[in-house]
């Protein structure tokens, strides 16, 4: 079992911090939801932190990322720009997608996130093909693409798995799986809940990862994305995980009922990045002054961001028109 | 002009053009040749799809493309329609211009989440910074026992989705040069083909051309009422036109090409001139495109009408196997006269 001091100091941090960053991120839209003025169906990611960062931190800018419903936290660790998520939530002009994707579509093609879709299941092909179009033009880029567990109940999954062990595709399947889909818990769905088995009958490796652990997840994930780098093939990842908030919006789903409170709580004793933040403390990679300096820039840059994005200005009604085709330049 | 010609055989051809020294191909011969083109001269492209490069060639319609390019450019796929769909289109998006090829519409259906959620949305999705250049072939069936599920023409569906561009040639020109066009479009290019059209030829330049994905043709120059017919039916529509000729009227034939986007001028401008539309579609009756052409003409131009519009398509029914029943479900020439009539009498 690799330890945390196989990992570069670098990346440890970067690991930790990656995961503050969304944390923070997604509990100040937590902070303002209320006032209605961000008027978009938003999925949060918190308490799932450690899987986009572990995933994210062996994947250059050009690679793929092909995200969810829930993506604010794999564009972050991807690199997407924190002010043109804001804005793209607050539905304004300077979003990433001009206001036409909101929370559940956005896109940043600047660091290989190429769109992103809320149709459960439909991101995993397009990263496949992702991937086909690299290996076809020998660019040596990397496709992921990360999905619930509700994901590996459809068709599209195993149409991919299919065709990416087929062809040898340089993609990352990650499947994190937080036990529900909405509310429907994944044994009213599935005969067990071992995700990574799929892999077997496609020939495809796959490893099964406390997605809690932000290290475990990084070797997993530079495990598969070394392969796929080097024309190895597929890999699939389960990362077991939980969503803290309820299926869209600020609230806890034990409020209304769909789940227990306790087993929230079991899992917050978990929390990935209070587990990580105690590793590093006691490792000596990180003091309490860093955390707190950390967290404080972190805080007002995102404050920041928030009220830049709140006050921009709303696209013209023109652009109810545009974009419907692609506009040759 | 000789490319707004077509022919059922090559001594048809020959009788009426071969003295200009014209070059005759197949409507099958002509999808080849474009895709020939597209291989070669972009390396983005590549065409997928179940049994591309088997011996029967998508009716022929990818001939000695695999032996000439590779099983990497002509790709087999697996039976994985809406999976490989997706595949084609996340490969469009990082770089490549996929050609999604289907033997038969009947397989779209089973594409449905792909094309319409997200190839259709994408470019919208995204504020316009990412698109989608796709070409989808599908080729309507028909005859033989083909029933049900080997016989529909669906592009009336695709027609209600925002996003999708569709294509529908009739002739062995349109589909090269339609099928360049889609190709270089940088859209989602839904492209129906018939069956029935692939046997027949016409006059198709050797070198690459681009018919624009916007405008319509008059496949005939007539005064008495005008005929908008799609893919097939403008073969039947040309038969039509004869017969009503030794009748001593004049048919009007337009041949929209693409359905979306539509040439309404070209439509509006031949209604206001004959007074009266017959739309001839390959197609089921509600809800189609013969639908929405002649709601358009009513909503752009009622006063142009003399004469309420008349449909000539399938019925509101599955296709039927027996040959006895599809006598009676596919319109003909015949029945466009006869619509033609109707008009020329209530008006």
């Amino acid at each position: 079992m690799p330890q945390l001091s196989d990992i570069p100091p670098q990346d440890r941090r970067r690991l930790w911090e990656t995961m503050l960053l969304i944390r923070r991120f997604e509990e100040h839209i937590v902070d303002v939801y209320g006032q209605q003025e961000m008027q978009s169906p938003v999925h949060l990611y918190i308490g799932q932190e450690a899987v986009a960062a572990g995933v994210c931190l062996h994947l250059r800018p050009e690679d793929y990322l092909f995200s969810t419903h829930r993506s604010h936290g794999h564009c972050l660790a991807k690199g997407a720009d924190v002010f043109s998520l804001y804005a793209e939530f607050y539905g304004r002009a300077a979003g990433c997608c001009r206001g036409k994707g909101g929370s559940m579509h956005p896109c940043a093609p600047e660091v290989g996130i190429l769109g992103t879709t809320a149709i459960v299941g439909g991101g995993i092909p397009l990263a496949t093909g992702a991937a086909l179009a690299s290996k076809l033009l020998g660019q040596g880029r990397v496709a992921v693409t990360l999905f619930g567990d509700g994901a590996s109940e459809e068709g599209a999954f195993h149409e991919s798995l299919n065709f990416a062990a087929l062809k040898a595709l340089p993609v990352v399947f990650v499947c994190e799986n937080n036990f529900y889909a909405t509310a429907s818990p994944i044994h009213q769905r599935q005969p067990h809940d071992d995700i990574f088995r799929h892999a077997a009958g496609y020939g495809i490796p796959a490893a099964q990862v406390d997605g809690n652990d932000a290290a475990a997840v990084y070797f997993a994930a530079r495990e598969a994305v070394q392969r796929a780098r080097r024309g190895g093939g597929p890999s699939l990842i389960e990362a077991r995980t939980y969503r803290w908030k309820g299926h869209v919006g600020p609230s806890c789903d034990w409020e209304n009922g769909c789940r227990p409170k306790q087993e929230l709580e079991q899992w917050m004793d978990r929390c990935p990045l209070e587990r990580f933040t105690q590793r590093l403390l006691q490792s000596g990679d990180l003091t309490e002054q860093d955390i707190r300096g950390t967290l404080e820039r972190t805080d007002v840059m995102l404050a920041r961001e928030l009220e830049r994005a709140k006050h921009s200005p709303p696209p013209a009604s023109s652009e109810v028109w545009r974009h419907v085709f692609h506009e040759t330049k | 002009m000789p490319w707004t010609k077509i022919f059922s055989n090559q001594a048809e051809f020959d009788l009426a053009l071969g003295g200009q020294g014209l070059r005759a191909l197949s409507f099958r011969e002509a999808l080849v040749e474009a895709q020939r083109f597209l291989l070669q001269d972009d390396p983005r492209v590549l065409l997928m799809g179940e049994g591309v490069d088997d011996p029967g060639a998508i009716f022929g319609s990818t001939a000695g493309l695999a032996q000439s390019f590779g099983k990497d450019r002509v790709m087999d796929v697996p039976l994985a329609e809406n999976g490989m769909t997706g595949v084609a289109i996340g490969a469009a998006l990082a770089g490549l211009r996929p050609i999604f090829i289907h033997m038969r519409n009947d397989f779209l259906p089973m594409c449905m989440d792909q094309l319409i959620n997200h190839a259709a949305k994408w470019s919208y999705m995204t504020g316009g910074r990412v698109n989608v250049p796709l070409v989808v072939r599908s080729i309507v069936g028909r005859g033989w026992g083909s029933a049900a599920q080997h016989s529909q023409a669906l592009h009336g569906l695709f027609l209600h989705v925002p996003g999708l561009k569709i294509v529908a040639p009739a002739t062995p020109y349109d589909a090269k040069g339609l099928l360049i066009a889609a190709s270089r479009d940088g859209n989602p290019v839904m492209f129906f083909e018939h069956r029935w059209t692939f046997d027949y030829v016409g006059y198709v330049p050797a070198e690459a051309y681009q018919v624009p994905l916007d405008q319509g043709v008059r496949r005939r120059q007539g005064s008495d009422a005008t005929v908008v017919a799609i893919g097939w039916m403008v073969n039947e529509a040309l038969k039509a036109a004869a017969a009503l000729e030794a009748e001593g009227v004049s048919l009007e034939i337009i041949d929209p090409r693409t359905l979306l986007p539509l040439d309404m001028p070209l439509i509006l401008e031949s209604v206001a001139k004959t007074g009266r539309l017959v739309i001839a579609d390959t197609a089921c009756h509600t809800g189609g495109t013969g639908a929405e052409i002649a709601c358009r003409v009513a909503e752009w131009s009622p006063g142009a009408l003399k004469a309420p519009v008349v449909r000539v398509d399938f019925p509101d029914a599955p296709t039927p196997a027996s040959t006895a029943l599809e006598k009676t479900y596919y319109p003909d020439a015949e029945a466009i006269a006869q619509a033609v009539h109707r008009t020329l009498r209530e008006g």
